[in-house]
């Protein structure tokens, strides 16, 4: 029975670390997608990039963790934003196919030059002492860094939640979200709206591919190996919410890490069954609205 | 600054007030095919490869270019046809025909449930779904060793000959006439699709679902019809590379395929059935002659490929044939 329970403890504990990485990357996607409708299939990329990035300031240069995560954090965002400018604004209008095509094409293009640079292996991650070892929670032991990313996610998401409810940027971005053409008329500048979020929405996406670099590592297949799993996150909490994507992860990453744990046989037999399942229940997401 | 459509809306875009005769210049296709088979026999084996890969190529066009059903999963039905085929030539009976209808069949009802699923949503969800569809299949074909082989691939296949006749010879003259027919049916048929009112229903949906369902249509009816005629052929298809290579791959439900298949019509151009054949055509022959010594070059170029002709040539090689013709016409 007490083994039973801290394996328990132990699939929620990994579940919920999981499940936090796939919310950071994934609620940038959620909120472009709400935003301006674009079906951002590269967004995995920008993840990977904010690996690479983070690793290489690591490994390479030895600055500190943290440091380096923002450093991919700001390098991402910037990048993405000129995308954005360049190249994404191009296509609003296109239709999802053109949408989807230019967003493969750039996956493509990213995985080649991933490949280039660093090569097919694995980036090694050396995380910093504080973050080896265990810490001790009601006499339990867990590993640290899980319960930094944990702690570190969460605290995101309450950033997330408190700029976008109470910031006068939130309640621009909901007004766009809930009619653009409206929000136009008023007078808010959507195109550079668009071009904020979506590079904070890529920023985001650097932090969980960085801080998730043990867990999701860092190589050059990323985007399309993880593809699924943040489609699926959007698709099960709903487009243009913040909760939506938030719950969905935590379902997700706990599901998966316990069908992993249990019944490894079947691999992600069992993620992908029950989100063709929930979706059939309810085919806008948890909380998506039907349109 | 408005993007053109992707999808052609004027060349063999069907409907009522669409010409159906068969232009002299559709028979083009065909008269290359049978010139191949008498000139270059050496090109057969890669030839029977791209004659199948155009039939799958164009049961893709059926759903995306006609329908605009976004779907990365197609593989899904074309590996099912694939593996049905083997596994029944294996363990079952070895003539091809009957393979053929099985295959065509499972594919189909495969097609009709999933659709019946992933059609009631849009955008991304279906998108993921299409995904998640085709990574059960390969899950699946990858853990069921003891029918599919597993990694190694379903080897062992040994097919009659055709009508008790022909056998499925090593240099691919069977092999090759096989899929050329096979092409030749599947293009018939999708042809009576694209130009019957069925047919301009499904451009409607395409255009425009919302006026579909004010005009009474039963639109979600007809997508998951046409999805299902879709996975059949696809399912035909996949049977199909079975017979003519006698070997299954987990590669036929692969997400590459996928990629390469939509590649391929995209580079053809989208919705203008002939695309379908020049696609999978410009694409295997350069992969053939360029992939095999740079693997990471060459995709780097295919992204950019399509990010090109996303950005500057929406309709793909046709597309490009027909704005110039069009420019000649004016001056």
């Amino acid at each position: 029975m007490n083994a039973l329970f801290s394996q328990l403890v132990s699939v929620a504990f990994h579940g919920m670390a999981y499940g936090m990485i796939l919310y950071i990357i994934s609620v940038g996607l959620s909120v472009t997608m709400g935003l301006m409708g674009f079906a951002n299939l590269a967004h995995g990329v920008f993840a990977m990039a904010g690996g690479y990035v983070m690793l290489t300031m690591m490994n390479t240069y030895g600055v500190p963790f943290p440091l380096a995560l923002a450093i991919a954090f700001v390098a991402v965002a910037l990048g993405s934003m000129v995308l954005e400018r360049l190249l994404y604004a191009r296509l609003y209008s296109a239709g999802e196919l053109a949408q989807v095509l230019f967003t493969i094409g750039l996956i493509l293009m990213a995985i080649a030059v991933a490949r280039l640079i660093y090569g097919t292996l694995q980036q090694p991650v050396t995380l910093p002492s504080y973050m080896q070892g265990q810490i001790n929670l009601l006499g339990r032991d867990f590993p640290a860094y899980r319960v930094v990313v944990i702690i570190f996610s969460v605290l995101i998401a309450v950033l997330l939640w408190f700029g976008v409810e109470r910031t006068r940027w939130g309640a621009m971005l909901r007004a766009a979200v809930d009619n653009r053409s409206m929000a136009q008329s008023i007078g808010i500048d959507t195109k550079k709206l668009f071009t904020l979020t979506f590079a904070l929405g890529s920023g985001l996406a650097a932090i969980g591919g960085g801080m998730g670099a043990e867990l999701l590592s860092i190589q050059p297949t990323y985007p399309f190996e993880h593809l699924v799993f943040f489609l699926i996150v959007v698709s099960i909490g709903g487009m243009g919410t913040l909760k939506g994507p938030f719950v969905a992860a935590l379902l997700i990453g706990v599901t998966d890490t316990a069908c992993k744990y249990w019944l490894p046989q079947f691999g992600a037999f069992f993620i992908y069954a029950a989100a063709i399942a929930l979706l059939l229940w309810r085919p806008a997401g948890l909380f998506g609205r039907t349109t | 600054m408005a993007t053109p459509s992707i999808v052609a809306i004027t060349a063999h875009a069907g409907g009522y007030g669409a010409d159906a005769r068969i232009k002299w210049t559709e028979w083009l296709p065909w008269i290359a095919a049978i010139a191949v088979y008498f000139f270059a026999p050496s090109y057969l084996p890669l030839g029977s490869y791209i004659l199948i890969l155009i039939l799958f190529a164009l049961s893709l066009d059926l759903i995306l270019g006609y329908a605009g059903i976004i779907t990365l999963g197609h593989t899904a039905y074309f590996g099912l046809g694939a593996y049905v085929a083997g596994i029944l030539a294996k363990f079952g009976t070895a003539d091809p025909l009957i393979g053929l209808v099985v295959a065509a069949v499972a594919a189909g009802v495969f097609g009709l449930i999933t659709g019946a699923i992933i059609l009631r949503t849009h955008g991304l969800t279906l998108l993921m779904l299409t995904l998640a569809i085709t990574s059960i299949c390969y899950e699946i074909a990858n853990k069921a060793t003891d029918w599919t082989g597993g990694a190694d691939g379903l080897s062992g296949i040994s097919m009659n000959a055709l009508f008790g006749q022909f056998k499925f010879d090593m240099f691919g003259n069977t092999a090759y006439l096989y899929s050329l027919v096979l092409l030749f049916v599947g293009w018939w048929l999708i042809r009576r699709i694209i130009y019957s009112p069925f047919g301009a229903s499904l451009a409607g949906v395409r255009e425009n679902a919302v006026r579909m369902h004010a005009v009474g249509a039963p639109v979600y009816r007809r997508l998951v019809t046409v999805y299902g005629i879709s996975a059949a052929i696809a399912g035909v298809a996949g049977a199909a590379l079975t017979h003519t290579t006698q070997f299954v791959g987990l590669k036929v439900l692969g997400f590459e395929l996928s990629g390469d298949l939509l590649v391929m019509l995209i580079l053809g151009g989208v919705g203008r059935l002939y695309g379908a054949f020049i696609g999978p055509l410009i694409y295997l022959l350069a992969q053939d002659a360029l992939a095999k010594q740079y693997p990471e070059y060459w995709y780097f170029w295919i992204g950019a490929l399509l990010v090109v002709i996303v950005m500057f040539a929406p309709g793909g090689v046709l597309g490009l044939i027909d704005s110039i013709r069009a420019r000649f016409r004016k001056s």
